[in-house]
């Protein structure tokens, strides 16, 4: 029968003798959770990455506003390309300000996103729990509600929303075996090439709520205000950056070995400059 | 002779006396007898030994004796020869002190143990050493005392110290059994209970030499193995990985250069995932963020650079800013992938290396041409109009600056044979 591991020892590996190789977990097992645990294995030489933009968009009511609700908005996560982030997080929680009701809303499908109408500005807490074969651990982020555009002449428009989003990159350092195999193949989500030699169990489907209900935000009603971040350009100017000073430190490096070489010199009349 | 006889003091005067006044002056009063900065100099706070009693000092020695000095002859026990020397000597009332020369009680030697020839033959032949060569060695050991660096530098042929330590252990241990009238007498003699290890031995001078003898560099990285470990001890089994890694930090050390993180497992996974780092401060960062599970590549980044510049005063992680700004670099980029991050990195790093050659430079500047406008100059570290490009260094005066260069140029012997720097007043 199946030996139930305690959850934390899931998917760890013992370390120490085994030089080169992803560890095995040295445990004995009936042969018909080998499968099951093995794919429950992490991989140290793959990093999965899943690139992910979150932040608000506020929308002034105009007309319709009133004191205690002046803007509608929305916070989101959606996938850096918008696809769907269900393959991943399993839920998101936002936090929000506790003058809400029920400040604590979950969304358990994708669009993790979540609207509300209000007239303040708050930090808003998001956490993103994952699927049990992704990660155990939840990861949270912060985000700062706007609603009031940074140019503040004018009025406000309510045909363009106050957007602001932030990029980053969700970081598995060690995924397991069943987390790779299932979505090696999908655009939401970065796997680098496998090491040669690995052999991944056939994917396991995870359960979803929705599987009719489409995860990704491609035709999202906010997504002609989503922002673009290409890496193109950040990466163009830290290499110019960088070529710049490499080039200083080479001729600092050569004016230091020639200041070392001179010998000491005292009053050279000639280069006191009164 | 010592202080005492020479003030005629008695020399046990310590006890009742010192406990009654030592404790009411054990309080920050000013103490009497001396003044309070020299006091201050024992380290304001009462000799833990009670030293001199300060009322004693002014005492005048016992008036009702005689007391002359006199330049006596004297042997002393401690020697083979009957070698008479001189020295003085207080004489109370005509009656010189008796008793040996005081200090031939500290004429000690080892007991070396004196084998019989019959002995030799019967316990302690051995095929590495020969009769005579024991022999010497144990010539030698009694001679200079167990001193064996000594010895080893005097004997004949050469041999280590751990092997004439393991000769003279083994043939002291080996008499000593046999000597003794049964085991139980000899059980708890130190040499018998704990043999000499003469593997051990050297393996523990080996490792010795080798921590002592360690760069810098390889302690951090050997305190970053042992940090990883024990952060993996604590997650997963306890003792085992402890020792496991001790084993390797120290076997790790001769073996590892240049190498990112040198790991209990030797995994090249590092190195396929992240780029190559030279400074060791990032194999611990990794480790802690490994056992994260999940991470944000921003934050990733943040810990990253906050390793890196551990070293940086906040002066100058504030001119790496600056920097970072004056180039158009965002401080936090805005699109954190894998590769922006690791330039970003890179980035960091370069300008804090070249901020370090910049101190050097103005440093041996400042050094060699003492009299001229190397003074003048803002000492380095206060850098008011430093901007990135430091044209005040004239390189052949081909880039100009970017930013208004207020500052005169040193008058240093500069590269390239220049003479006056210029004042730089504009760009272009």
């Amino acid at each position: 029968m199946s030996q139930p591991l305690p959850l934390k020892r899931q998917g760890e590996h013992d370390d120490g003798a085994a030089p080169i190789k992803p560890s095995r977990l040295k445990i004995a097992l009936s042969s018909d959770d080998a499968d099951k645990k093995n794919a429950n294995k992490r991989v140290k030489e793959v990093e999965i990455c899943v690139p992910i933009v979150y932040g608000t968009s506020a929308f002034y009511l105009g007309r319709k506003a009133s004191e205690s609700q002046s803007h509608k908005w929305t916070v989101y996560v959606r996938g850096a390309s918008n696809e769907d982030l269900g393959v991943v997080i399993k839920r998101a929680v936002f936090q929000l300000h506790p003058s809400f009701n029920n400040p604590t809303r979950v969304v358990e499908s994708p669009p993790f996103e979540l609207s509300e109408c209000g007239w303040g500005e708050f930090e808003i807490a998001i956490t993103l729990h994952f699927h049990s074969d992704v990660c155990d651990k939840q990861l949270d982020l912060y985000h700062p509600l706007k609603l009031y555009p940074e140019d503040e002449s004018g009025p406000q428009s309510t045909k363009k929303p106050v957007v602001v989003e932030s990029y980053d990159e969700i970081v598995f350092p060690e995924p397991s075996e069943a987390f790779i195999v299932r979505v090696q193949n999908h655009p939401a989500v970065v796997v680098p090439r496998l090491p040669a030699g690995l052999n991944l169990p056939s994917p396991v489907p995870i359960e979803t709520g929705n599987e009719k209900e489409r995860g990704d935000t491609k035709d999202h009603p906010l997504s002609q205000w989503f922002l673009n971040f290409s890496e193109a350009d950040e990466l163009l100017k830290l290499a110019a950056a960088r070529q710049q000073v490499q080039a200083h430190i080479v001729k600092l490096r050569r004016q230091l070995s020639l200041v070392e070489g001179m010998p000491q010199l005292s009053k050279p009349p000639s280069t006191y400059e009164s | 002779m010592d202080a005492k006889d020479i003030l005629g003091l008695p020399k046990n005067s310590f006890p009742a006396l010192e406990k009654k006044s030592r404790p009411h002056k054990e309080s920050h009063r000013k103490p009497d007898g001396i003044s309070r900065e020299v006091y201050a100099l024992t380290g304001g706070l009462p000799p833990l030994m009670p030293s001199l009693d300060s009322s004693q000092l002014k005492k005048k020695p016992p008036s009702h004796e005689k007391i002359t000095w006199q330049w006596l002859p004297f042997t002393n026990s401690a020697r083979k020869d009957n070698l008479q020397l001189y020295h003085w000597v207080r004489v109370v009332n005509g009656v010189p002190p008796t008793g040996d020369y005081s200090f031939a009680k500290y004429n000690k030697s080892v007991d070396v143990v004196k084998y019989t020839d019959e002995e030799y033959d019967k316990y302690l032949t051995d095929p590495m050493w020969t009769k005579e060569e024991t022999n010497q060695l144990f010539d030698l050991c009694e001679r200079f005392d167990l001193r064996f660096i000594v010895i080893a530098d005097r004997f004949p042929s050469s041999r280590t110290i751990e092997e004439l330590k393991d000769r003279y252990y083994s043939v002291s241990r080996a008499i000593l059994i046999a000597r003794a009238s049964s085991s139980g007498d000899v059980a708890t003699h130190p040499l018998v209970k704990e043999p000499y290890n003469v593997t051990q031995e050297i393996e523990r001078k080996r490792a010795l030499s080798m921590v002592l003898s360690q760069t810098r560099q390889q302690e951090r990285r050997d305190e970053e193995v042992v940090v990883e470990a024990k952060r993996i001890a604590e997650l997963r089994m306890p003792a085992k990985a402890v020792e496991e890694s001790q084993l390797a930090a120290s076997n790790a050390v001769p073996e590892v250069t240049g190498r990112a993180v040198p790991g209990e497992t030797a995994s090249p996974s590092n190195n396929a995932q992240l780029p190559p780092f030279t400074l060791p401060d990032n194999a611990s960062t990794i480790a802690s963020l490994r056992i994260l599970r999940v991470y944000l590549r921003t934050y990733a980044l943040d810990q990253m650079v906050q390793a890196t510049t551990s070293s940086a005063g906040p002066r100058t992680v504030k001119r790496i800013e600056q920097t970072l700004l004056d180039l158009g670099v965002n401080l936090k980029p805005r699109v954190p992938t894998k590769a922006v991050c690791a330039e970003h990195l890179e980035l960091r790093k370069e300008m804090l290396t070249l901020l370090n050659l910049q101190k050097q430079v103005q440093y041996k500047e400042a050094e060699g041409s003492p009299f001229c406008d190397g003074s003048y100059n803002e000492a380095p570290g206060t850098p008011k109009d430093w901007t990135f490009i430091p044209d005040s260094m004239n390189f052949g005066g081909e880039r100009v600056s970017k930013k208004d260069q207020k500052r005169k140029g040193h008058g240093h012997p500069s590269s390239a044979g220049h003479k006056r720097p210029r004042k730089k007043a504009s760009e272009f």
